[in-house]
């Protein structure tokens, strides 16, 4: 067995023990059982349905067809016209609708992915290495957060429709990899989640560097990169500022550029009304993938935002 | 950096461990660079040089006769007294004055509720509330508009049946609220989340003792968990200043709902968009790009220093 391995596996083992000690800690945090109010959990409740109401429409409304929509009271259903919306939104013209979702995805997935691994990579080392140069390039990190992502949006199409660069994938992509606020939250994530005994440990084995970062660091820092992985996976999904001033050609829109292109169709009047049960039922489809992340992946995300909200 | 580190020690160091041990640092150096690097070459490629190329941008001005000439602060003093650009900061500046304090108010008493132990399905409340953070603001904006809408939105199908008149809420005066409303209902449950957060990690020694005196939940809210995730508050507050300048989507899709309600420079950014696209003028959208950055800036900066007073005062 070689050190790497050796050392895989102790970070496996202290990853199981700390996701044991989370666990633990929750029922734990609340020793003395306090009664139930009754008032909060109404109020609360109450709450809840405001914003629960909204997305319980788009289902309703993305059942009806479109004559219903305007005739029919919109928080209950009438007839059942679910899938034949869809095909509608799959089939409406020539299925543009399909490659919106996958561009979506691919500008999603590469940007999260990237973003992810420079600010594990990066927050890592401010973590856990002492370098010349280390508190003013932290410094730039921290001030950067401060820089207004759409601020700067019209500033960078300009700098790309003089390189070339608008109006492809990279367009999209480039810009959505550095999150300054991902560095700052993974260092302090990576500062408690890597024990730098460990790290010590294997230099002593006469692990490389690099090495470390791969084989051990890594799967320790994984809930904090989900965490990011995931909020730019938002970000991205979600940005429609960037795409709509850098894409010109409908083929590489996403599905927020999309929907918002039918939705001016549709206000622009001209016989275009039906497109509206269409536009809902393409908005309820587009939210469908993030939902399901989030819910999938809450341990990762909500562990953390526990160590970025706390230390600031 | 390697160079310096090679040629410094040799004569000063003539004890082998001493150089052992540089090397060692070298190399946790040259790993250290190694993993930082990428993501400054990204950071400083989509940051930094599209800032330094806007700043060098609104510098200049563009004719059609006579092509680009040096303009000095021209653009500058063109958007300081612009009427449109003001109009819009102002427009903001009243948002964030009502928006903001209702979203972090809220969105504390609802993390403060869930962490209180008191209520019933605080788990499926905290995901419900979180939810609308992972919709669009594209489908966000979508739907409410139509919720809003006077042909088939459920609120004016209520008025109508009563004998009322569709609701004001995508006219002159109701729009702006209406647009509160779409922030709030997207971004109050990731504030939630952030505070609730900060509250879980405080030790329970610290309010265990004012329990047993007798504290009632509401003081020991008040008097020990607000004060503590002070920091996560704060930086709340911060985000929500940044967005509130930057808002675009919102605005942008309600135009198609109500034209004559959000004209072309309703937001700065909104305005900076349409000085770019419609009107191609670069120069002059770099330099309100820049100087939205700059408000953005300063305002965020005063409410970290009124905060930090604060603390010193309490």
């Amino acid at each position: 067995m070689t050190a790497a391995d050796r050392m895989s596996e102790i970070a496996s083992a202290s990853e199981e023990l700390r996701a044991d000690l989370d666990e633990a800690a929750e029922p734990g945090r609340n020793p003395a059982r306090k009664p139930t109010s009754w008032l909060l959990t109404i109020f609360m409740l109450i709450s809840v349905g405001y914003f629960l109401v909204p997305l319980f429409w788009l289902v309703v409304a993305s059942t009806k067809s479109n004559a219903d929509l305007f005739s029919t009271f919109g928080l209950w259903f009438a007839d059942f016209n679910l899938f034949e919306n869809i095909r509608t939104v799959l089939t409406f013209q020539d299925g543009v609708f399909i490659s919106w979702a996958i561009n979506s995805a691919i500008y999603a997935v590469v940007s999260a992915v990237g973003a992810a691994f420079l600010s594990t990579a990066a927050g890592y080392a401010f973590a856990k290495y002492q370098f010349p140069g280390k508190a003013a390039l932290f410094a730039i990190t921290l001030g950067a957060i401060m820089i207004p992502a759409a601020a700067l949006t019209v500033p960078t199409y300009l700098l790309f429709a003089r390189a070339g660069l608008t109006d492809t994938y990279w367009a999209i992509i480039l810009p959505s990899l550095a999150t300054p606020f991902g560095v700052f939250l993974m260092r302090v994530y990576a500062a408690d989640a890597v024990d730098s005994a460990l790290i010590e440990a294997a230099r002593v084995d006469g692990v490389g560097e690099l090495r470390i970062f791969f084989t051990v660091a890594l799967r320790l820092l994984l809930p904090g990169s989900v965490t990011v992985l995931l909020f730019s996976l938002v970000a991205t999904w979600n940005n429609y500022f960037l795409p709509l001033i850098m894409l010109n050609s409908e083929e590489k829109f996403p599905l927020t550029v999309g929907l918002a292109l039918w939705q001016s169709t549709a206000a622009g009047g001209s016989g275009s009304r039906a497109l509206f049960s269409t536009i809902i039922t393409g908005s309820l489809l587009s939210i469908v993938p993030l939902v399901i992340a989030f819910l999938f992946l809450q341990r990762y995300w909500q562990s953390g935002l526990a160590s970025g909200g706390v230390k600031t | 950096m390697s160079t310096l580190v090679d040629a410094a020690p040799a004569p000063t160091t003539p004890l082998p461990r001493r150089s052992r041990l540089t090397a060692a640092k070298r190399r946790q150096y040259g790993a250290a660079y190694t993993l930082v690097l990428p993501f400054f070459i990204v950071f400083v490629a989509t940051m930094i040089v599209p800032l330094v190329y806007a700043g060098y941008l609104s510098l200049y001005r563009t004719r059609l006769i006579g092509g680009t000439s040096f303009a000095g602060a021209e653009n500058y003093i063109r958007a300081l007294t612009d009427p449109l650009f003001l109009s819009g900061v102002a427009r903001m500046a009243i948002f964030l004055v009502i928006q903001v304090p209702i979203m972090i108010a809220l969105a504390l008493f609802f993390a403060l509720a869930l962490d209180s132990g008191m209520m019933k399905l605080a788990r499926f409340s905290r995901l419900a509330i979180f939810v609308p953070y992972a919709v669009p603001g594209v489908v966000a904006t979508l739907m409410w508009g139509y919720l809003y809408g006077p042909d088939f939105g459920p609120f004016a199908q209520i008025s109508r049946s009563l004998g009322f008149g569709p609701p004001p809420f995508l006219t002159q005066n109701g729009m702006l609220f209406s647009i509160m409303n779409i922030v709030n209902w997207a971004f109050i449950g990731y504030n939630m989340i952030i505070i609730y957060a900060a509250l879980r990690s405080i030790p329970s020694e610290l309010y265990e003792a004012a329990r047993v005196d007798g504290a009632s939940e509401p003081r020991i809210a008040l008097s020990i968990k607000i004060p503590a995730v002070r920091p996560a508050l704060l930086l709340t507050v911060i985000f929500s200043v940044i967005g509130t300048f930057q808002l675009f989507t919102e605005p942008k899709l309600m135009h198609t709902l109500a034209p004559n309600v959000i004209g072309t420079a309703y937001t700065p950014n909104l305005y900076a968009y349409n000085i770019a696209f419609v009107n191609q003028d670069a120069n002059y959208a770099a330099a309100l790009a820049f100087l939205l950055g700059i408000v953005i800036m300063i305002v965020s900066y005063i409410v970290q220093l009124t905060s930090q007073r604060k603390e010193r005062l309490s």
